[in-house]
């Protein structure tokens, strides 16, 4: 199917996102930012969509709005409200944070404005309906695959702290 | 305004044989939408009369009795009352959070129903990631019932909702394994190329001639009995109904909710079931096909009746008397209100609800009269069988909610880890050496069931 509205999209999605990334940040309430997380994460996640990778979109929900942010729900639920109010919410870094806030936003103008020659003019053209497949053949395929080394060496990692976080939790194994 | 026309009508060409969400048809896709929608508050409406009906008969009660005939129109008195209620929120809660919450696990409960594929072209869309994005967005519905429970500011309402996510994710893990022994088995074709899409798993069991519950012999039902189990789990029905055991939490997280909201979680609760359902209908049951797909009988011709007027679809014996099933069932419900009319009560009093009985058979047997005309007829037959297979495991929902006694927390988390984790972890590796070694598999396999066979 053609894309339809893909700006109006677009600006809502990335408006969402801005808006609830600035409420991850300023809202005192724990639960209240780690709700205004997931709008950004699912925001996010109808970028990839309308960048044709419907696949990353899938995991993106299913990953971090579905597995990581319940389980960060499941902590902060946990913690005394009160004693959130009352902390200090800023720290005393802001010279640094500027810096590098400058820096980022630098490299964004720089982007923005150099675009046209940094990147090739036409697109290639991605099929929608081949994502998952054309995804595993860029991971797996024995001749056009170029990432099945390091997906497994990232699948050790997950090994490592899988087992990491038993052991921290469990006295006696 | 022709354009317009040609814009709808264009859809409904015998040639276009793809979800309105493939062909790009607005119209077309807002009236499924549509569709669905009502579909989805009709059955849940449906299912809160059987559901207090079954139990009833079950226990040997009668159930409700007064609002209607048998009842019939209990839900809908139900609906008003919970309009009517006043909608109150303690003076303590996180007014936001306790706003959002139920509305978070009705988007999460409804949303999934966009690639349920009730026929090869009847489902909103059809995506690349289906069965994907149903996993992922009904695992969002934790966060509306985590929230709920956090906002209650009361106690019971946080452990229930502490419990729900530590079982929901527990159990989504064994869920997801179950699934990816499917999505293996798909793969199993000229190409081995498997495939996410809720359509394309449908087509490869059509494509195999099985249905995946019966491929490779018992891994299929290995794989179908851990997503049966798990997603009893994930919808929080009994026995797993453990946030809202109602003799410990009083109603776990929505014990603070009323009116309107408190329907919604209803609603949302059921709808998930559906949707649960419908997963497990579509991976292993066949979701759309008949019973015996592949058997299609000597070619018969009956004139204006059989063969279909749409070429593409089969025309044998079996096909023909498959494809009256839908009329025939709506036919004998319709007897059955017609039966249960005649033993109404003759007391004068009784008369309205009398004639109501006898009207509401006279609507199911109506519709059983349209859905035998040949065009109904060729065009509904997807949906009945997929509908059906949904209805088969709403009921098991009500038998297991009759049957079994809850379970304890911890027997809860030994099922989930235990049992449930390295049972599909075994199933993985099996079905996976299967797939690549399917020739040894039938040597072993086929000689073995037919010297059972040729035993009985």
């Amino acid at each position: 199917m053609t894309p339809v509205a893909t700006p109006f999209f677009f600006y809502l999605l990335a408006v969402t996102m801005i808006i609830g990334g600035i409420l991850v940040i300023t809202r005192k309430n724990a639960v209240h930012s780690a709700l205004a997380l997931i709008t950004a994460l699912l925001a996010q996640a109808g970028i990839y969509l309308m960048l044709y990778a419907p696949f990353v979109a899938g995991v993106q929900i299913i990953l971090y709005a579905g597995g990581i942010m319940v389980l960060f729900l499941f902590v902060i639920m946990l913690i005394s409200i009160e004693r959130t109010q009352k902390e200090r919410q800023f720290n005393s870094q802001w010279l640094v944070g500027i810096a590098a806030a400058a820096a980022l936003g630098g490299l964004f103008i720089s982007v923005y404005t150099k675009g046209k020659s940094l990147f090739p003019e036409g697109r290639p053209s991605y099929v929608e309906g081949q994502n998952v497949q054309d995804v595993a053949a860029l991971l797996y395929d024995p001749h056009t695959g170029m990432y099945m080394f390091s997906f497994e060496i990232a699948s050790l990692l997950l090994l490592v702290a899988i087992i990491g976080a038993v052991v921290m939790a469990k006295k006696r194994i | 305004m022709h354009d317009l026309i040609q814009y709808i009508t264009g859809y409904l060409d015998k040639n276009v044989k793809v979800t309105p969400g493939a062909a790009g048809n607005i119209f077309w896709i807002t009236v499924y939408i549509l569709l669905v929608f009502v579909g989805l508050s009709v059955a849940v409406i449906a299912m809160n009369w059987l559901e207090r009906k079954i139990l009833a008969h079950m226990q040997v009660r009668l159930g409700p009795m007064r609002v209607g005939p048998h009842g019939l129109l209990q839900p809908i008195a139900d609906a008003l009352k919970l309009l009517l209620k006043e909608d109150i929120m303690p003076a303590e809660a996180d007014a936001i959070v306790f706003w959002i919450a139920p509305f978070i696990v009705v988007l999460a409960a409804f949303t999934v129903f966009i690639v349920v594929p009730f026929g090869p072209a009847h489902a909103i869309t059809d995506m690349n990631i289906g069965i994907l994005f149903m996993l992922g967005v009904s695992s969002l519905s934790v966060l509306g019932i985590v929230t709920a429970g956090w906002a209650s500011n009361s106690h019971y309402p946080l452990i229930g909702a502490l419990r729900s996510s530590a079982q929901m994710v527990s159990y989504e893990v064994a869920m997801g394994l179950a699934v990816i022994s499917v999505i293996l088995m798909t793969s199993l074709n000229a190409q081995g190329v498997g495939t996410l899409s809720m359509i394309g798993i449908v087509q490869a069991q059509q494509a195999q001639g099985t249905w995946f519950i019966f491929k490779f012999f018992p891994l299929g039902l290995v794989g179908f009995f851990i997503f049966a189990v798990a997603m009893v789990a994930e919808t929080n029905r009994a026995p797993f109904d453990l946030p809202e055991a109602e003799s410990e939490l009083t109603a776990g997280f929505h014990t603070e909710y009323s009116g309107f909201r408190w329907s919604l979680f209803f609603l949302a609760e059921y709808s998930a079931m559906i949707a649960v359902s419908s997963i497990a209908v579509t991976l292993w049951l066949g979701g759309w096909l008949r019973p015996f797909p592949s058997l299609h009988g000597p070619e018969i011709a009956i004139a204006h009746i059989w063969p279909p007027s749409d070429p593409a679809l089969p025309k044998g014996a079996l096909d023909f008397v498959f494809a009256l099933f839908p009329g025939i069932s709506f036919l004998f419900l319709g007897a059955v209100c017609f039966y249960n009319t005649a033993r109404m009560p003759k007391h004068p009093l009784f008369k309205i609800q009398t004639l109501g009985l006898a009207g509401f058979g006279a609507v199911l047997a109506l519709i059983g009269l349209i859905l035998f005309v040949p065009p109904v007829r060729d065009r509904v037959g997807d949906i009945f069988w997929f509908s059906a297979k949904v209805a088969a495991f709403m009921y098991l929902y009500i038998w297991y909610r009759g049957t079994f006694p809850r379970y304890r927390f911890d027997q809860l988390m030994k099922v989930g880890w235990k049992i449930l984790l390295p049972m599909g972890l075994g199933l993985l590796v099996c079905s996976g050496f299967v797939a690549m070694r399917s020739e040894v598999w039938h040597q072993i396999v086929l000689p073995l069931s037919h010297w059972f066979v040729s035993l009985l």
